[in-house]
């Protein structure tokens, strides 16, 4: 008998109530300190020869006989109202078997409501026009620019501080600030009394602090392959969400969930902005059914970089204040977060204000404001990276001014338990993480003091550390089916995806070690919604926890029934039964072992299906937490910044498979550097055009720029969060390195950047204003 | 199917050997190696991530030179030998070493960048059998990878070189 009970699930610093229904008894929680014999171990990837080879079939790869190719045209403006639109000359071009614009596209809304599929105001550079579907896409690509426009040119506004004063062009009717459903502007918080705060603190920080729009670049672009069978719909869509695309377009086309299908088998990379549903995907099953043939809409990366999704700019006043001993009075935070032409959302951006010091004033409020440029999105850990930049800049001058040494200063404001919630956490071990970080970097009490590292030349060394929270509790729906044929093999079924992160080799390794079998017998089928029950989108960090729990219930529940089956072949009690590798042994007579397939073949074709789901989760607030140092090299000529290490510690419960945890940490930690150092949109104000909208001009991290890096997960487990006792790993490691990066720089040079990415213009003009005597421009020959 | 196309008078017969297979095609002149090997031959190996040679994802070997398919007019391969991926395993399905150490190494996140990286990581390896960390990273800064596996596959790197010696 099911019950149905309700539980709170935080995702991405946003908590909602989740109605859960719990099937069964869950497994009790894998205690502290148990041996396993998978779990834990860093095993290699379970489908690494099919990405090795060639074999794994993304969606871009993904060719059903009679594939058309579709292409988009998309406004060149940044605001625009299409006053002609004629398709004639695409129509007619050979090898052309489809045309979709305002004219003969289904009325279909977007955006919530603001605008359509193809809408007759245009409010970025990039947005859609029309579509067309042909033979190649070279002329698909041909047809589009057959397509007649004429555009009337509007107001458009790209800066986000311009946008934000009154007076400025609007994006939307309403206003170029984000208004909640109760038509308020911003996100307010307050805590305590800010004025007293400030009014008992000796020493005040007060900074603007400025982040990039940062653009995902995943290397599979968004894009899908839509195929019509009867009245049946498939589709292959690089996404990481394939229950949520399937909700989405059944919505829009008016179907029932039932005819679509959604598959995502393997991925291209999706840091956040895979989670939604777009318009390709519609457009893509638009033209398959008007021409009965299937159809690709692959994104380019230009049109990545403008509309796939990015990480919003912010601008933060942030002002915090402490008693001479070191005491933290208020933090007081002002962000404005860009949110592009259609966003809907304001990522957290106060979240490590509110959450990461004891401190008992503070105030946040973050506006969202609406730009005439691509929409953003979720970008691994939307809002922390941004806020921790910030923060932990404002603390490391608060040390730096106070004399006290940084982490001596994050021990002494440790928040012993959720200051917004007033509850303790499910697990807090960020004390042990800093002194994990400072022992891996070989730190043994104080980081050195400002400007104390030797630098050669023109070089000058310098050390900093940055925290991190992030929440990676996961929560309900998850669900599983785990199979044992009668040969014995296993097969998990669950509708989770495995963007890259190797969530198909952990959460196979936590079946394996549930059942008793070798993980060579387990078959994991994700990422597609005909194979398994419902899990959620890949983002959050909550694939382990949540499908973790699952897999294992379900693992658990076909254990149990295969040990009632041996117990009735065996003639003992099923406590008297043992499982291990692919055998069931009578405890203490070693000879009575059989293997799974041996007994399973008394039963003929009988399968064993097991049944797991995600239950509620506690009522406390599951958090991860970390600590990086940097040690970076500036150089005073040139403004160069080179990172030479980066230490990294997170507590994320406990570790499934250390070998893919560390990769997680280390993609973080350069996504974060990319962040900190390189990766910046860049807008022709004049025009509202992307600048950069390519892999050349956008600066990502390359393999010549990586730094050494020491990582480890803390590897306590929760035991209150979930019965695997996992919290999130995905997100965490890219949070705090920039900042850690800037603490760094500041170590080394004694002037803070506020804006990043911290090129070399930007810390050369930092050094310039430095005025004490030492590096003038005319010495720096 | 593309007899069609507006490219219909200017295309061209080729004879192309990939992976040891000789295939004779008919393209338009503007098709590109990448697009041949990917949308007609079904070699879905080499990736489109750029399309516009700054990232090394479309890296295949024309005669174990590495070259970037995306920017290769597949007209001009006519008459030469291509590997992919796809022809870097042996006859049995066997991994080449470099294979087995980038999944060891764990050189690999989504894996969309991974051809590419082996193709280039294939050719570095057969002009110097042990190359030092500064030449790995100097030889391999053309294949961007944005899950950041980039240590892995410098591991993986130096563990086949090793392994070969």
């Amino acid at each position: 008998m099911v019950k149905v009970v309700k539980t709170r699930v935080e995702i991405e610093g946003e908590v909602h109530e989740e109605t859960v229904v719990v099937e069964q008894d869950e497994p009790k929680a894998w205690e502290a300190g148990r041996e396993f014999g998978i779990v834990g171990k860093p095993l290699n990837r379970v489908d690494g020869r099919e990405r090795v080879t060639g074999a794994a079939k993304y969606t871009y790869d993904i060719h059903p006989a009679g594939l058309l190719y579709a292409a988009v045209l998309r406004s060149p403006h940044p605001h625009a109202r299409v006053t002609r639109l004629d398709t004639s000359r695409a129509e007619k071009l050979p090898g052309v078997r489809a045309v979709l614009s305002r004219a003969n596209a289904l009325d279909i809304s977007w955006h919530s409501g603001v605008s359509k599929l193809f809408g007759d105001e245009v409010r970025f550079a990039g947005e859609e026009i029309a579509a067309v579907a042909a033979d190649d896409l070279d002329t698909a690509r041909d047809a589009i620019k057959l397509i007649e426009v004429e555009y009337e040119l509007l107001p458009f506004v790209t800066d986000l501080e311009e946008a934000a004063k009154p007076g400025a062009p609007l994006v939307h009717p309403e206003g170029n600030i984000l208004k909640d459903d109760d038509d308020r502007e911003g996100e307010v918080y307050t805590r305590g009394d800010i004025d007293k705060g400030f009014k008992s603190a000796d020493v005040i920080v007060e900074r603007t602090y400025r982040t990039p729009t940062a653009m995902q670049n995943s290397f599979e672009t968004h894009g899908a392959v839509a195929m019509w069978e009867g009245d049946e719909l498939t589709i292959w869509e690089s996404t990481q969400s394939v229950f949520g695309v399937r909700g989405r377009v059944a919505s829009v086309l008016k179907m029932p969930v039932s005819k679509v299908r959604v598959i995502s088998e393997y991925m291209g990379g999706g840091f956040g902005s895979k989670g939604g549903t777009s318009k390709y995907s519609i457009i893509a099953a638009l033209f398959s059914k008007a021409t009965g043939r299937p159809v690709k809409l692959m994104l380019d990366r230009r049109e990545e970089n403008l509309l796939a999704g990015n990480r919003g700019a912010t601008v933060q006043k942030l002002r915090i204040g402490a008693k001479r001993d070191g005491t933290l009075t208020a933090i007081d935070l002002e962000a404005l977060y860009g949110i592009g032409a259609y966003g809907t959302w304001t990522a957290v951006v106060s979240g490590p204000a509110q959450e990461l010091y004891k401190c008992a004033n503070v105030r946040s409020n973050t506006l969202g404001v609406r730009v005439n440029l691509g929409t953003h999105s979720a970008f691994r850990a939307p809002g922390y990276v941004e806020g921790i930049f910030a923060l932990e800049s404002a603390v490391d001058e608060l040390c730096d001014k106070l004399g006290k040494d940084p982490v001596e200063f994050r021990r002494k404001n440790h928040a012993d338990k959720d200051q917004a919630a007033d509850s303790r956490y499910t697990s807090k071990h960020l004390l042990a993480c800093y002194d994990k970080v400072l022992e891996l970097a070989g730190i043994e009490d104080a980081l050195p003091a400002k400007q104390s590292l030797a630098g050669e030349g023109h070089w000058r060394r310098g050390v900093g550390i940055a925290s991190q929270t992030w929440g990676g509790g996961g929560g309900p729906p998850a669900h599983a089916l785990v199979r044992i044929n009668p040969d014995g093999t296993v097969e998990v079924m669950s509708g989770t995806q495995d963007i890259g992160t190797g969530t198909k080799t952990a959460l196979s390794q936590i079946v394996a070690e549930e059942l008793g079998v070798h993980i060579e017998s387990v078959q994991f089928r994700l990422g597609d919604t005909q194979k398994g029950p419902y899990a959620p989108a890949s983002w959050g960090s909550m694939t382990m926890p949540s499908v973790g729990p699952a897999v294992r219930g379900a693992a658990a529940d076909a254990r149990q029934q295969l040990l009632e089956i041996a117990s009735y072949f065996m003639e003992v009690p099923t406590k008297n039964l043992h499982i291990a590798d692919g055998a069931i042994t009578i405890e203490g007579r070693q000879e009575s072992s059989r293997t799974i397939k041996e007994l399973l073949s008394e039963i003929g074709e009988y399968m064993i299906t097991g049944k797991g789901f995600r239950g509620p989760n506690p009522t406390q607030p599951i958090r991860t937490w970390g600590a990086q140092i940097a040690e970076v090299e500036v150089n005073v000529e040139t403004g160069e910044v080179r990172v030479v290490r980066v230490v990294a510690v997170h507590d994320v419960g406990r570790v499934i498979n250390p070998k893919g945890l560390s990769s997680q940490f280390y993609g973080g930690i350069l996504q974060g550097m990319g962040f900190g150092l390189t990766e910046e949109r860049i807008v022709d104000e004049r025009t509202g055009i992307v600048l950069n909208a390519n892999l050349q001009d956008y600066k990502i991290p390359t393999i010549a720029d990586v730094p050494e890096m020491l990582v480890q997960g803390l590897d306590v487990p929760d035991t209150e969060a979930n019965h695997i006792g996992s919290k999130g790993a995905g997100e965490p490691p890219i949070i705090p390195t920039a900042a850690a990066i800037a603490n760094a720089i500041y170590n080394a040079v004694g002037v803070r950047v506020e804006e990043i990415p911290v090129t070399r213009r930007r810390m050369l003009e930092a050094l310039r204003t430095i005025d004490d005597g030492r590096w003038t421009m005319d010495d720096r020959r | 199917m593309l007899a069609q196309s507006s490219e219909a008078a200017t295309r061209h017969d080729m004879n192309i050997t990939v992976n040891g297979e000789v295939y004779s095609v008919r393209i338009p002149s503007r098709r590109t190696l990448l697009d041949l090997l990917r949308d007609e031959l079904h070699l879905t190996g080499a990736k489109k991530v750029c399309d516009m040679g700054h990232c090394g994802a479309c890296t295949v070997l024309r005669d174990g030179v590495p070259i970037l398919s995306c920017l290769t007019l597949a007209i001009a391969s006519d008459g030469e030998s291509i590997t992919t991926v796809e022809g870097l395993a042996g006859p049995d399905g066997e991994l080449s070493p470099l294979q087995q150490a980038f999944i060891d190494c764990d050189g690999l996140q989504c894996g969309f960048c991974t051809p590419g990286q082996l193709m280039s990581a294939t050719a570095l390896l057969a002009e110097n059998s042990a190359p030092t960390e500064e030449e790995i990273r100097h030889y391999m800064a053309g294949n961007l990878c944005r899950c950041g596996a980039y240590k892995g596959i410098v591991e993986a790197i130096q563990q086949a070189a090793g392994s070969e010696q």
